[in-house]
């Protein structure tokens, strides 16, 4: 079986490989497809395995798949899976106004496929050092997609994108070895001591002073990465200036790896501080990002800032859940995380179409799409539905363990909670009701969608609302049991 | 044989001296200074890694020093300054506050990174248990030079900087990463650099300048 999970990380690599050197042809978006589609196939024999026989390790104690990172493995290569299919129908027509050279696609395609092989590698490491160079490693292959347009906005996204995350992230590595330089006397001066399934166990012998310095630095560094305030001024740029695609896998997954290494770091620092100071911090960054975020969607004008704004609400959410730290609540951020990569990836693939029947992002010029062409007005109309957080769409479930857990151990954020909640639920509508309703601009055409992914993304959403699974229940269960008490 | 003690010794003198080149990449006006500097930098933090391996008799840092001095030393400032030749940018660094008050604030970084540094330096019992501290105050001076910085190759020189105290932190203070990681960083920073060069073309062809205040005006 060891070669299944080869596969896995092997498919992404390799096809990276091959894209570099052939990817100006019509075949190389198929092709992407189709690595995306395989790589997301062995994911699901992998998730099979788990399921029947618990944890894994590969590779020696190299890497291992859990609970906690396996569905996040199979959400990651299945969401890229559709990205990849609905870009395929979406890049072809940038090329066609010429927004986009051939040249410039082969670059797109291959940095497509080393992203999710940085993000697969992430999370199925076994090694704090390597989790950070993967996740440094996704970060750099989406800044040349950033600024694939070669717009001067494009460009001043990306290296706003690249000086930033470079900071964050030079800060999240100073985190990991000062906890190197606790755990190495524990553990010895090894790769050992940078093992995560080795510290859990050995989690209370660790310095609890280092340890907690060493988790403000991971938590500016990582947070960075999740796009928490103060430190999330490069996401909207990125995800308004970048291709949609990109946009779609940022919000969708890579904020979520992001908040995978920082809650794997939370539940070894809790094992060594015994207090909650980690997620009081935690909890704090949350609420304030949420709060943020949910004002300043109301002043948006481009569509694309609008919805990554709406991201960052629920980075915030989600981080804030964690923070929390009971097994309701870590269930609850669990939950969020599956439902918003899939419903937020699926609004990114209607808002690309939208933005491109509409031949503009500008929120102002975009008028009366579902009477346009009534598939993407009714995407944008439910999808949205769907994020603000209405029955019977999972996030709604979501958010409502979430209150829940809140009420239960802090009533007092609810204060804060939930008229963020509605202040963002109105941000929304407000853009909302003129795009999707009212007359079209002349000038404006029809263009082919695709809109598959989006309907699956959606009806997977709603299902997760109206009944999880038992199989994915009992994950959540064992992963927010794990990270409460850092054991599995 | 060389003592514990004077080995101690010659590690905070090291670390001195790192922290010494972090304040000179920061004072300098003149693009060909600092990139000098800057190698003097790399080529310290090869010799504390080889002083290290020496110290800690563990044969992997060895390859860190060289890699360190190979890409570090000679190799990103070279390129540096072939990009800042070929390109023809102003010579002058351009600071976006003046040298004498940035100085100042490095001072009061460095204060402060002792301060966060002392629970650390009560427990920890390594042989050189406050190059955390200095560590720290480098990672922050290269942020410093990035902020305060109106040219994008400065920026990225403050980017290195850092890089190269994060680097040091890991040599002095837990003699080095696995060899694992540490190649994998290195890897991380040699593409960081590739995607800098691909921007400064970029930049430069969109802006005509390398002056960044263009990318805030859009």
């Amino acid at each position: 079986m060891m070669n299944l999970f080869s596969l896995l990380l092997g498919i992404p690599a390799l096809t990276c490989c091959a894209l570099a050197f052939l990817g100006k042809s019509r075949g190389a978006a198929r092709l992407n497809i189709a690595a995306s589609a395989a790589t997301f196939v062995v994911s699901l024999g992998l998730a099979w395995k788990v399921l029947m026989q618990g944890s894994q390790f590969f590779n020696g104690q190299a890497f291992f798949l859990d609970p906690y990172n396996i569905f996040l493995v199979t959400l990651t290569a299945f969401v890229a899976t559709n990205t990849a299919i609905f870009s395929a129908a979406y890049m072809s027509h940038e090329e066609q106004i010429g927004r986009v050279t051939s040249h410039n696609l082969r670059l797109y395609h291959a940095m497509f496929q080393l992203f999710v092989f940085g993000m697969l590698l992430a999370l199925t490491t076994n090694n704090l050092g390597v989790l950070w160079i993967a996740l440094e490693l996704a970060t750099l292959a989406t800044v040349l997609l950033v600024a694939l347009y070669r717009t001067p906005a494009a460009i001043s996204a990306a290296w706003k994108y690249f000086i930033l995350c470079g900071m964050g992230i030079a800060l999240a590595l100073f985190g990991t070895i000062l906890i190197f330089s606790t755990s190495s006397e524990v553990l010895g001066h090894s790769n050992e001591a940078l093992t995560w399934t080795l510290l859990y166990p050995k989690a209370d012998k660790l310095n609890p002073g280092v340890m907690t310095i060493a988790f403000v630095f991971l938590m500016v560094g990582y947070g960075t990465k999740v796009g928490l305030f103060p430190m999330h001024a490069w996401l909207p740029d990125a995800h308004g200036e970048g291709p949609t695609p990109i946009s779609a896998v940022l919000s969708g997954l890579l904020l979520n790896v992001a908040l995978y290494a920082l809650v794997r770091c939370k539940a070894l620092v809790d094992g060594a501080t015994h207090n909650h100071f980690a997620g009081h911090l935690m909890m704090g960054f949350g609420m304030l990002t949420l709060g943020m975020a949910a004002l300043s969607l109301h002043r948006q004008k481009d569509i694309k800032r609008l919805y990554s704004f709406s991201s960052i609400e629920h980075m915030g959410l989600m981080t804030f859940s964690f923070g929390i730290g009971t097994p309701l609540a870590n269930y609850a951020a669990l939950l969020h995380m599956t439902v918003h990569s899939l419903v937020k990836s699926g609004i990114f693939f209607t808002v690309g179409h939208a933005a491109q029947a509409m031949k503009t992002q500008s929120i102002a010029h975009i008028r009366g799409l579902i009477n346009l062409q009534p598939k993407i007005g009714l995407g944008l109309l439910l999808g949205t539905i769907a994020i603000a957080g209405f029955p019977p769409f999972g996030v709604f479930t979501s958010e409502f363990l979430l209150v829940t857990a809140a009420l239960e151990s802090y009533p007092w954020t609810i204060g804060v909670l939930l008229p963020s909640l509605v202040v963002a639920f109105a941000g929304l509508f407000r853009h909302l009701q003129p795009m999707v309703f009212g007359t079209y601009p002349k000038d404006v055409h029809v263009v082919p969608v695709n809109m598959l992914p989006v309907y699956i993304h959606l009806g997977l959403a709603l299902f997760l609302g109206l009944a999880i699974p038992g199989f994915l229940a009992n994950w959540f269960q064992i992963a927010a049991n794990f990270l409460h008490q850092g054991t599995l | 044989m060389i003592s514990h003690e004077f080995l101690k010794q010659l590690t905070s003198l090291a670390a001195a001296l790192f922290l010494l080149t972090a304040f000179a990449i920061l004072a300098q006006r003149h693009m060909r200074a600092l990139l000098g500097w800057f190698a003097i930098q790399g080529i310290l933090l090869a010799a504390t890694s080889a002083l290290v391996a020496f110290a800690a008799a563990s044969p992997e840092l060895y390859i860190s020093a060289l890699l360190a001095l190979l890409l570090k030393g000679f190799l990103m400032p070279w390129l540096l300054w072939r990009i800042v030749v070929h390109l023809g940018v102003n010579r002058e660094v351009e600071p976006l506050i003046n040298i004498f008050p940035t100085l100042l604030i490095a001072a009061v970084l460095v204060l402060f990174a002792y301060y966060i540094s002392l629970p650390i330096q009560k427990t920890s019992a390594l042989m050189t248990r406050n190059t955390i501290a200095i560590g720290l105050a480098c990672v922050l001076i290269g942020m410093l030079i990035m902020i305060t910085r109106r040219k994008a190759v400065t920026q990225v020189v403050g980017y290195l900087a850092m890089e190269n105290a994060l680097f040091f932190t890991a040599t002095a203070a837990t003699h080095g990463m696995p060899l694992v990681v540490e190649i994998g960083i290195a890897f991380d920073v040699l593409i960081a650099a590739l995607i800098f060069g691909l921007f400064f073309f970029q930049i430069r062809k969109t802006f005509d300048s390398l002056d960044l205040s263009h990318l805030e005006r859009k």
